[in-house]
């Protein structure tokens, strides 16, 4: 009746998860009973859960992954904590083979598919938009369902904390040793069905994007007028739709191995171990060009806005951008140098890698010339940039020496490759969606970021960062290899005690973003920003009212130059939101994403745990479902004129009001629609 | 502009002095305090070789890395918003010579990387065999990973152990990987090269070790629950040493074959002892290899876990934790 599913499945044994699990049930609850209480369900439901609006859904998925974070963060520190014990007199430390190696497994698979997907397109959602002067997706409900597939695989991974395990296989599940064989519980299965469920949500995110930006583009906008955000997205959605079909592809054959006997990446009858690994990096290492390719587009954004000037090279920049896209499918097996392939094919893999050099250190210099006479404001956006560049050219550094094969040969596995890949992610990814949620917060919220709390948090992540994996390069020298539950190497105790104090000091950046969020929102009424442009920006969200309409522009702008708001700013022409106004086409909210993401939920579990009934019926409860979306034609609106006048105008007033309140203290005109006041 | 601050401007010079006095210092321990990092201070060729080509691509790369990092300081101090000093021209955003110099530098400085890259990958290609002084004669080893130890044959002299390996030093060896379990990766880190241990296939390592001394060596690709025990020392010896450590082997009581005693070996045990098999037939590996290919592959799988067939079985599991931390206390 319940497959494999039964009462010993729930480690009552463990105290740690317990504790966690305990934690976890009364936040829930918590949460559970103040929305009750405050009876906001009504609310969350039609505002929030049923939304199509980019916005906020750009918001949503930000939410999760700095849930998905401290879960992530946590692991990490688990980790960190497990390899200094063995410097404190304890040779086996306080997790066991069996629990730790689950945890770096979760720590990866969270990591990047849980935290670092969603923040990029949780940006890109609240942006893109925006920045093209568009009202929406291509795809309104498609990007709800999206979104909602994503939370599915986030559901089922934070289940199998307290339901049965996660996988113990690293972060990829090599086969063979994700195989039945190998890995006989359901921790991979748990790994399958959240990767897949979340998977499609980003393979239909990325088809959405990339027809949003070729098809959606406001009046004027050609491709290189587009915002350098826009480009970078629009290319790392070009790299979604063609490789998560690979992830998909390759899980689905490792699905058929452990479910139904088939030998695709078994160790005998035929299987081919050597394919899953090739398959696995052909998705993974464009995956890594997904993240980092919308963090470079915060970055340019950042620092010419704050260094008040014209990107420079533009032209350069996209070219760079499409550059590094192609090299990404063609650099993949760097990742298994020493898995035995000729010199011929290893040369080949580690020149074309270091080729990606090229382009990104032309972004750098490129970078570095927008601020060379320029007046840079230093900002805590701006201290995340910084912060990029410097550790992102030492993380470029270690891995060109990756790239090198036959020095690869002593590198690959050992905490070299740890610290070079968290030096390009963390001072990547990490800091560039930092940096991006702090500028574009007052779009999504009306109120800036509290920059005290913004900057204490860029010093303890920078601080923490290089405490904490610098001791890893060293390690790598003594020959210390990633994924050791124990070592016995007395050697390494200090860096590993190091390591942890970093760890320890990012735990601290952490906790003063959370303190950022709660001080800015206490303070909300200061950081207002009524003029929806903060920082004198220069693309086309900052054209709108923050937050910004539903709508996002009463008329939709017309586009000249590259800085087409800049521009516009230039020549006191601001046509977006001015009378008459227009009735607006706009898609209705729908139920329809999170009730077939409820159903895949409930067919993930229950194909993790071999329920096959409840398999059947849940995945008709997603057809049907699907079908009844399909063949439902309301599906969409015009928001009445007079309503989109109603909303202009109280944007008008407040700008009229802080006109008023800064003329009396002297100081000149804000906001964009003074000329016409 | 410089000139008119000369204060500020001197300011910003010492920082960066200090900033070009202390990058050296924090690499330097790096490279030189060598003497206890395995890769830095290796013993033998190849490793030798990685090391000065590690050292190479890292000068190579400063090329670029130092002067991004000073200029990174320097315009973001230097064009800081309350530097009226500081020229501004806000639509500046283009100039022909920046953009062809910052394409032509990496460029220049990856071209020599790639050709170092191309040399090193066919000269330190650990398939190539490592051409033997007259009169050595080059030594053959098998290594099987297994549940979580290793296993080293010697077909030419019928021998076999388990997590300890012998040879002799200045003698090429000729390492053929392979596994009877999940993938693995077998390395020496003082002797270099590492290289992937899989099943059904036949991997080429050719090692050089130039100095005496018991080396460890691991493997370096996570493997389940006892990968991080999976470790064994590897003893370079002189000839006569290794002649004796052989005769040490021959004494053994234990014999192994593919038919007798493999199964029992594979089976998973986490911190297994030294073993020494006196007699082993020379298709002990090819009996392994091929098992994968022809249907009969000794493979008892990986227990524990929820929701596991193999669940039960889980307390063969234990008893070979207990056969290992006995071993231990033996010594």
């Amino acid at each position: 009746m319940f497959g494999k599913l039964n009462w010993d499945v729930i480690p009552y044994h463990d105290p740690i998860i317990m504790v966690v699990v305990a934690g976890m049930a009364v936040i829930i609850a918590g949460l559970v009973g103040w929305i009750t209480y405050s009876k906001n369900w009504g609310y969350l439901w039609k505002e929030w859960i049923t939304s199509v609006d980019h916005k906020k859904l750009g918001i949503m998925y930000f939410l999760v992954a700095l849930v998905m974070l401290i879960r992530g963060f946590a692991d990490a520190l688990m980790m960190r904590s497990q390899q200094a014990a063995m410097a404190v007199g304890s040779p086996e430390g306080y997790l066991p083979p069996e629990h730790y190696d689950q945890i770096f497994t979760a720590h990866g698979v969270i990591m990047i598919f849980f935290v670092a997907m969603p923040m990029v397109i949780g940006l890109m959602n609240l942006v893109v938009p925006l920045q093209i002067g568009a009202r929406d997706v291509a795809y309104p409900f498609l990007n709800n369902l999206s979104f909602w597939l994503f939370a599915a695989g986030v559901i089922l991974i934070n289940v199998s904390l307290f339901v049965g395990e996660f996988a113990k296989t690293g972060w990829l599940a090599y086969a063979p040793l994700s195989g039945i064989d190998y890995s006989p519980g359901v921790g991979v299965d748990y790994w399958i069905w959240a990767l897949q469920i979340s998977g499609i949500g980003t393979t239909l995110t990325g088809i959405n994007f990339f027809v949003t930006i070729l098809k959606m583009r406001t009046k004027g906008m050609t491709l290189f007028r587009m915002p350098i955000f826009t480009w970078t997205s629009f290319c790392a959605n070009i790299l979604i739709i063609a490789s998560f079909p690979i992830l998909t592809a390759t899980i689905a054959l490792l699905t058929l191995d452990r479910y139904l006997g088939t030998h695709f990446f078994t160790n005998d009858l035929g299987g081919n171990q050597m394919m899953y690994v090739n398959l696995i990096w052909a998705w993974g290492h464009p995956e890594v060009y997904i993240l980092i390719l919308p963090a470079f587009g915060v970055f340019s954004e950042v620092i010419a806005t704050f260094a008040k000037k014209r990107l420079f090279g533009y032209h350069t920049m996209v070219w760079a951008t499409m550059a590094i896209s192609f090299l990404a499918f063609i650099v993949w097996l760097h990742h298994f140098f020493t898995m035995g392939a000729g010199a011929n094919v290893n040369a080949f893999f580690g020149i074309a890698t270091m080729i990606i050099a090229i382009p990104t250190g032309v972004k750098i210099f490129n970078w570095l010339f927008t601020m060379y006479r320029g007046r840079l404001e230093f900002t805590s956006p701006v201290l995340w940039t910084l912060g990029f560049i410097i550790t992102f050219t030492l993380g470029g550094m270690t891995g060109v020496m990756l790239a090198v094969p036959a020095a690869n040969f002593v590198l690959h596995n050992s905490l070299f490759v740890i610290a070079h890949f968290h030096n390009v992610i963390i001072g990547g990814v990490v800091f560039g969606m930092l940096a991006g949620l702090t500028f574009w917060f007052p779009k999504a919220f009306g109120f800036k970021l509290d920059e005290k709390w913004g900057k204490r948090s860029f010093w303890c992540w920078i601080v923490g960062f290089f405490v904490a994996f610098s001791p890893l390069y060293v390690l790598s020298f003594y020959g210390a290899v990633r994924r050791m539950q124990s070592y016995d190497n007395p050697e390494y105790h200090v860096w590993m005690l190091i390591a942890w104090v970093g760890a320890v000091i990012i735990l601290l950046g952490i906790a003063c973003t959370v303190i950022q969020f709660v001080v800015s929102y206490r303070n909300r009424e200061q950081l207002a920003d009524v003029t929806g442009d903060p920082w004198d920006g220069r693309t086309l969200e900052w054209a709108t009212s923050s937050p910004a309409p539903f709508y996002n522009f009463a008329h939709l702008p017309e586009v000249k130059s590259i800085d087409a708001f800049w521009e516009m700013k230039q020549a006191g022409e601001f046509e977006t939101s001015k009378p008459p106004y227009k009735d607006i086409h706009m898609p209705k909210y729908t139920a329809a994403g999170p009730i077939i993401s409820l159903f895949a939920t409930i067919l993930g579990f229950a194909l993790v745990w071999h329920i096959w009934w409840l398999a059947i019926a849940s995945a008709l409860g997603v057809f049907v479902s699907f079908l009844a979306r399909v063949f439902n034609d309301d599906i969409d609106y015009y928001v009445p004129a007079a309503e989109v006048e109603r909303i202009e105008n109280a944007h008008h007033k407040r700008l009229a009001e802080a006109n008023k309140q800064h003329n009396v203290r002297g100081n000149v005109q804000v906001g964009n629609l003074g000329v016409q006041s | 502009m410089a000139t008119s601050m000369p204060e500020r401007s001197r300011r910003v010079r010492i920082r960066n002095l200090i900033f070009f006095k202390a990058l050296p210092l924090l690499i330097l321990p790096l490279l030189l305090s060598g003497c206890s990092m395995a890769l830095m201070d290796p013993k033998g060729e190849v490793g030798s070789e990685i090391k000065s080509l590690i050292i190479t691509a890292f000068w190579l790369m400063m090329i670029v890395v130092v002067p991004v990092i000073v200029m990174t300081f320097l315009f973001a101090w230097r064009y800081r918003n309350t530097n009226y000093k500081a020229k501004y021209t806000p639509n500046w955003a283009h100039s022909n010579v920046i953009e062809a110099i910052v394409w032509f530098v990496p460029l220049v400085i990856i071209a020599f990387l790639a050709l170092i890259t191309w040399q090193t990958s066919h000269s330190l290609n650990p398939n190539v065999p490592i051409e033997a002084e007259e009169g050595v004669e080059p030594m053959e080893i098998d290594v099987v990973a297994l549940d979580w130890k290793w296993l080293f044959i010697y077909p030419d002299l019928g021998i076999a152990s388990v997590n300890e390996v012998a040879f002799p030093v200045d003698t090429p060896v000729n390492f053929n990987i392979t596994s009877g379990t999940v993938m693995n990766s077998f390395m020496i880190p003082r002797l270099g090269s590492q290289l992937y241990a899989m099943a059904g296939m036949d991997n080429d390592l050719n090692l050089i070790a130039g100095e005496e001394g018991v080396y460890p060596g691991r493997s370096t690709n996570y493997s389940g629950a006892g990968f991080s025990e999976m470790i064994f020392k590897a003893h370079v010896t002189s000839q006569d040493e290794f002649e004796a450590w052989v005769e040490k082997v021959r004494q053994a009581p234990e014999t192994l074959s593919f038919e007798q005693g493999y199964e029992e070996l594979a089976a998973p045990t986490i911190d297994h002892p030294v073993e020494y098999f006196s007699s082993v037939p020379a298709e002990l590996y090819d009996n392994i290899v091929q098992s994968f290919k022809n249907g009969t592959a000794v493979q008892p799988g990986h227990t524990g876990g929820h929701g596991g067939q193999h669940a039960a079985e889980s307390a063969g599991h234990d008893e070979g934790h207990d056969v290992a931390m006995s071993a231990e206390v033996a010594e």
